[in-house]
Order: structure tokens, then sequence, then C-alpha cells
């Protein structure tokens, strides 16, 4: 039963992997990611912004929250999704896994950037300064450049193999950024405030205020499927361009 | 309902600047990341009707 589980898996994977079959299912679910990523952070930005109760001390500018958390959390999601592409990529040299890392970066560099301009703007009525030093804000600073880096890394390389194996290098070291970020308003007096969602506590604000996050996350990173899903299909279109299948799909 | 007004609204208790900039520069930086995706795919799927009609005019002549 196991083995025919595994065998089951393992040919589940393969079909992933191959550009063809990814091609036709990507095409049929980018209208459908569009349609709900839109909807999704609509209701959860319009609730947000218009119907969520004013913060006690920091008033109407902590709506600010309900883009800053979801382009922080997918910065740093968008990361962890990339290296696991990259290294699935260069163990099995499966292409498309490396088609995928490369879609992450550019779109992980704009959440990133996102979550470091919404936060300065957030910081001055609330902090009295755009930027502080803070652990916080300067590991989320190493993490927009670890994204560039990587951009530059593979525009700099002509082989493809070779790019996909050094860009995996340097996304699988910059992975040690990632629980400084997490845990460095745990373990540095930070400007910073803790998380607003923990795994086993309740959240500090009152559902009212943290529900239309929780929508927002949700249309944010159904917004980054529509997206990923979209620039690998374009990956597909340049690197498969004289396939017979693809001129078929396209030429349909 | 937090705002009586659209004017009250626009303002967000004095807020206002920082709420619209933040969310104004989000929505920018996304549309363009949008656009930017769909102009490649333009661009792509042209290439490769080129490229068939190329085949198609070679296997013609």
């Amino acid at each position: 039963m196991f083995n025919s589980l595994f065998k089951y898996l393992s040919r589940r994977f393969h079909q992933w992997g191959s550009p063809k079959y990814f091609y036709e299912y990507a095409s049929r679910w980018l209208p459908w990611l569009a349609f709900f990523s839109t909807m999704i952070l609509m209701f959860g930005l319009v609730w947000g912004l218009a119907f969520a109760p004013p913060d006690y001390q920091q008033g109407d500018s902590f709506r600010i929250i309900y883009i800053h958390v979801p382009a922080a959390s997918l910065g740093m999601s968008i990361y962890v999704f990339m290296a696991i592409a990259s290294v699935v990529s260069w163990v099995w040299k499966i292409k498309l896994a490396d088609m995928l890392a490369k879609s992450c970066a550019p779109l992980g560099a704009v959440f990133t950037a996102i979550a470091l301009i919404t936060g300065a703007i957030w910081g001055k009525p609330t902090w009295g300064t755009w930027w502080e030093w803070d652990a916080r804000l300067t590991s989320m600073l190493i993490l927009f450049f670890l994204y560039m880096g990587i951009i530059a890394l593979r525009s700099a390389i002509n082989q493809r193999e070779i790019a996909a194996q050094a860009t995996g290098v340097l996304a699988l070291v910059g992975l040690i950024n990632l629980p400084i970020i997490k845990y460095s308003v745990d373990w540095w007096n930070t400007l910073h405030q803790s998380a607003t969602f923990k795994l086993l506590e309740k959240p500090a604000m009152p559902p009212e205020m943290w529900l239309p996050l929780l929508i927002s996350l949700l249309g944010f990173y159904c917004l980054f499927a529509w997206l990923v899903l979209f620039y690998t299909r374009n990956e597909i279109l340049e690197r498969e361009a004289k396939s017979q299948w693809l001129r078929a799909q396209v030429l349909k | 309902m937090r705002f009586t007004n659209w004017a009250d609204f626009f303002n967000m208790g004095g807020h206002g600047f920082y709420v619209w900039l933040s969310y104004g520069v989000t929505f920018i930086l996304l549309l363009a990341c949008i656009i930017l995706g769909w102009r490649r795919h333009q661009i792509l799927i042209d290439r490769i009707r080129r490229i068939a009609e190329q085949k198609n005019n070679a296997s013609h002549s």
C-alpha cells in the first residue's frame, strides 16, 4: 500500500516538474487566482480601512498594518519557497524548480520593499522617525539586499545551469537571516512591536481588528500565487520557445 | 462604520497622509509587477508566433 502511494506521489511530482503539464495547469488557474486575490484583497482592505475601530494609542495610522504585515510575511515566506525551489532544482535537476526560483526573486524583493516603505511611513507618526538602525529593520533591509544580490548574480551568469547553482547557494546561505528577522524583536531591545499572530496565543487585538488582517493576508498570498504562476509561465514561454507542444498551445 | 463622511475617511484622524501614501505606494508597486509580467508575456507570445510563421514559410517554399 505504501509502495503504491509512493509511486503515485512520485508520478505526480514528476508530472508537476514537466513544463508542459505546468503550463496547462497554470493557464487554467491564472484567471481564478486573479479573480479571488482581487476580491479577497478588496474585502479585507476596505474592512480594515473603513470599518475596523481605530487603535487606542495610534489612532487611524495603525491601518497601515493591513498591508505592512502581509507584505513582510510574504517577503520572508517567498524567500523560504525560493530556497527550497533552488535546492530541488539542483538535487533533482528539475528545470521547472529553477524557473520557480527565478520568478520568486523579483516578487520577494517587491514585497520586502513594500514592507520596508510602509514600515518607514508608519514609523514617522508612531515613533517620530522614518528609519532607525534597529534589529528588525536592519535584518529586513538585509533580506532586500539578498534578493537584489540573487537577481544581480543570475543576470551576470550567462550559462543557465551555473546561474541556477550559484543563486541556489546564495539563497541557501541567506536563509540564516530569516530566524534573525523573526526573533529580532525578542532577542534585542527594539522599537518594533512583536508578532501580531502567534501560534499558541490569542492576538492582543480584538477580532474586529485582526479578522480583516487575516483576510488581507490571505488576499496577499493569493496575489503572490497568481504572480508567481504568471512569471513562471513566462519563463516557460522563453525557455521552451522552440518546443512543438508550446507552439501548439500558443497557436491554439 | 468608523467614519461618517468621505472627508473624515480621507483625513484618517489626521494621519491621512501616512495611510494613503502607504496604500498608494503599495498599489503602484504591485500594479507595476502585473504590467511588467503582462508586457513580457505579450513579447514572448509574439516571438513564438514569429518562429511558427518562419517554419511555415520555410516548409512551403
